[in-house]
């Protein structure tokens, strides 16, 4: 196959205000290729669950995508709506949210929701939509799958329901999943074998999968590429190795640095001053420089710098460069 | 060293039978979950006792016994010298005020009618003492401004929230405090800050933590001594050191295994078997044993004594 299953192309998303207009989501670009995990990483409010939720069109009002594109496999998508989006999600874009017990219908079986699933999407008989669905639960490791296909979700563990709601998401073999937070709610026990499935479904399917999280750790073992988000932008897109291990963009470096790490000890943790700005109230130039010691006269004013326009990893006029002591 | 506060064998049951027609209708025996099973432990004044354990380790539970939130079912817990079970309710009254709590959620944690001023002296105003600027001294000490006190909490990011709650816990002087959970719904760069100022105050105040936490970063950066909680029993307690260089326990194994972590790009490793099993029908023998590589018969029916080995109390037939 060629090019990248997912394209996104100076994405914007505004909600208008009374006191103005907010961009949650500001010229934002990335491509996802089949097989590949994108990490969107950044903290709350950083416009990473918007992201994922333009991609697979299911931004609440008053929020729309005022610019840029989004292309699944080459084809437009950000224009459609009503019927023509409903038939492409679940069968050409799977999604995964944070809490399972909210994404499953409580009062059907999970059978009954997975070859309601299938049905709608694929043409096949119903006998076959329901061998279907007890391949697709062996497959997320759902253990004795034919005998619990009959349960209703809240017979199934925390765990063994994030396994539904996977097993939900590739039923209709789509080419993309958008994973949001997909096991924030979960232990770490669990969260490590949901993990373990997602990257083998990824790789045997492949599957592009945007994996959306604030959890730097579960990036850097599950992500191929990952996408920094800061105040709705992009402030570094890189391999995972290079954007973990030599950070670029002071605010990834700064991320890094304050998360507790396994030699670090009783040493102080570092802080990055501040907090992140509101969206009616992001400063000029890059959102980044009230926090950042390494902002001089031109990151306070515009142009802001933009991935395009820096070297294509970071989002910095001065980014850290690679060996370069970070001071404490 | 003394211990300020001492756990000793230390049970809570929590009572999930059907309500009582039920029972009769449809002959249910009553259940019970043994939310907290035979704890033992001693944290020395000064030091930082993290508790980890996933969910339903009974580590929020032990938690708000040593605070007088939930009674406990046998056991006793010493604080400062004062079993709390069976001396005088003033007496207990009067170490508790040694103890303050912060809780997970700054959000739900205070109250959205009251300034931030009656919110900090609250605990001091109780007791009917003069909480004169008070609130505003203890603003400053956690890193926030004066100015603050007029404010209400909505005002406040949550970052700044869990520093009033730092605060409030800081208002009655007190030489404990139990925190639950403090930084689990705080970004990571946040997140450090909050953790900073906690080591600055323990520093500063002589303050002793009891830390209560599901991440295991936070709480090698955080404790001297970890227990690790499985289905309400402590399966190992250690210094932390000796914790991650060596941990004994299978289950205390596989946390670590499983944990992410920030230099292992796309490992490969055998995800651990299982889900922690229903607390209210444990499996007899070591709770672990299901999920248990080593587990072998002794396992499945008796249940392991706490051992010492080296510095560290293990809850274990195999581990040595």
């Amino acid at each position: 196959m060629t090019g990248p299953v997912l394209s996104v192309r100076d994405l914007v998303v505004e909600i208008p205000t009374r006191r103005g207009v907010l961009r949650p989501v500001d010229r934002v670009s990335y491509d996802i290729a089949a097989g590949e995990i994108l990490g969107v990483v950044g903290e709350s409010g950083a416009g990473k669950s918007m992201t994922g939720n333009a991609v697979i069109g299911l931004l609440d009002r008053p929020a729309r995508i005022t610019a840029g594109e989004i292309l699944l496999t080459g084809e437009p998508i950000h224009g459609l709506n009503g019927e023509a989006l409903r038939r492409l999600r679940g069968r050409r874009m799977g999604m995964i949210f944070q809490d399972p017990l909210t994404s499953l219908n409580p009062l059907l079986t999970v059978g009954d929701q997975l070859t309601e699933t299938i049905l709608e999407h694929l043409p096949v008989s119903a006998a076959e939509a329901r061998k279907r669905a007890i391949a697709a639960l062996e497959e997320v490791g759902i253990p004795a799958a034919r005998q619990r296909i009959g349960s209703y979700p809240h017979e199934f563990s925390g765990g063994m329901r994030q396994r539904v709601v996977i097993a939900l998401a590739l039923c209709a073999e789509p080419e993309l999943i958008v994973a949001d937070e997909p096991t924030t709610a979960l232990d770490v026990s669990v969260q490590a074998q949901i993990i373990a499935l997602l990257k083998r479904l990824c790789r045997e399917r492949g599957v592009a999968v945007m994996l959306v999280t604030h959890d730097m750790g579960v990036i850097a073992e599950a992500a191929d590429r990952v996408a920094v988000m800061y105040a709705g932008r992009l402030a570094e897109l890189g391999p995972v190795r290079e954007v973990v291990g030599n950070a670029r963009h002071p605010y990834t470096a700064g991320l890094m640095a304050s998360t507790p790490s396994a030699s670090g000890g009783h040493r102080r943790l570092r802080q990055i001053p501040g907090a992140m700005p509101r969206l009616d109230a992001v400063p000029d130039g890059c959102p980044f420089h009230p926090r950042c010691e390494r902002a001089e006269a031109r990151c306070r004013q515009a142009p802001e710098p933009m991935l395009q326009t820096c070297d294509g990893r970071a989002a910095c006029w001065f980014p850290v460069v690679a060996d370069e002591e970070v001071p404490a | 060293m003394t211990a300020l506060i001492r756990l000793e064998r230390l049970t809570r049951d929590f009572d999930v039978s059907k309500p009582w027609l039920n029972r009769v209708i449809e002959r249910l025996p009553r259940e019970t979950l043994r939310a907290v099973s035979d704890v033992s432990l001693e944290i020395p004044a000064g030091s930082v006792y993290a508790l980890v354990g996933e969910s339903g380790s009974g580590k929020s539970t032990i938690g708000r016994i040593v605070a007088g939130l939930v009674r406990a079912s046998g056991g006793t817990v010493e604080i400062d010298g004062v079993d709390t079970v069976s001396a005088a309710p003033a007496r207990v009254s009067e170490v508790r005020r040694e103890l303050q709590m912060i809780f997970q959620d700054p959000f739900a944690s205070l109250n959205p009618r009251w300034k931030v001023r009656r919110i900090i002296a609250e605990p001091v105003a109780v007791r009917g003492e003069s909480t004169e600027g008070l609130s505003e001294r203890l603003l400053e000490q956690v890193g926030l401004s004066a100015a603050d006190a007029n404010k209400y909490p909505h005002e406040f990011s949550g970052g700044q929230r869990q520093r009033i709650c730092i605060a409030r816990a800081l208002a009655s002087n007190p030489k404990i405090i139990i925190c639950d959970e403090p930084t689990s719904a705080l970004d990571v760069s946040v997140q450090s800050q909050v953790l900073n100022l906690m080591s600055d105050l323990r520093e500063e105040l002589g303050l002793t933590y009891l830390f209560i936490s599901h991440d295991l970063t936070v709480v090698q950066h955080m404790a001297d001594r970890i227990g690790v909680l499985y289905l309400g029993a402590l399966v190992e307690e250690a210094p932390r050191d000796r914790l991650f260089a060596e941990p004994k326990h299978p289950y205390t194994q596989m946390l670590f295994d499983a944990a992410p972590r920030m230099d292992a790009f796309g490992r490969e490793v055998e995800p651990p078997k299982g889900e922690i099993p229903d607390a209210i029908n444990p499996p007899p023998g070591c709770p672990y044993h299901p999920r248990c590589p080593m587990a072998t018969e002794v396992c499945w029916t008796e249940v392991p004594q706490t051992r010492h080995i080296g510095e560290t109390r293990v809850r274990c037939h195999h581990a040595e």
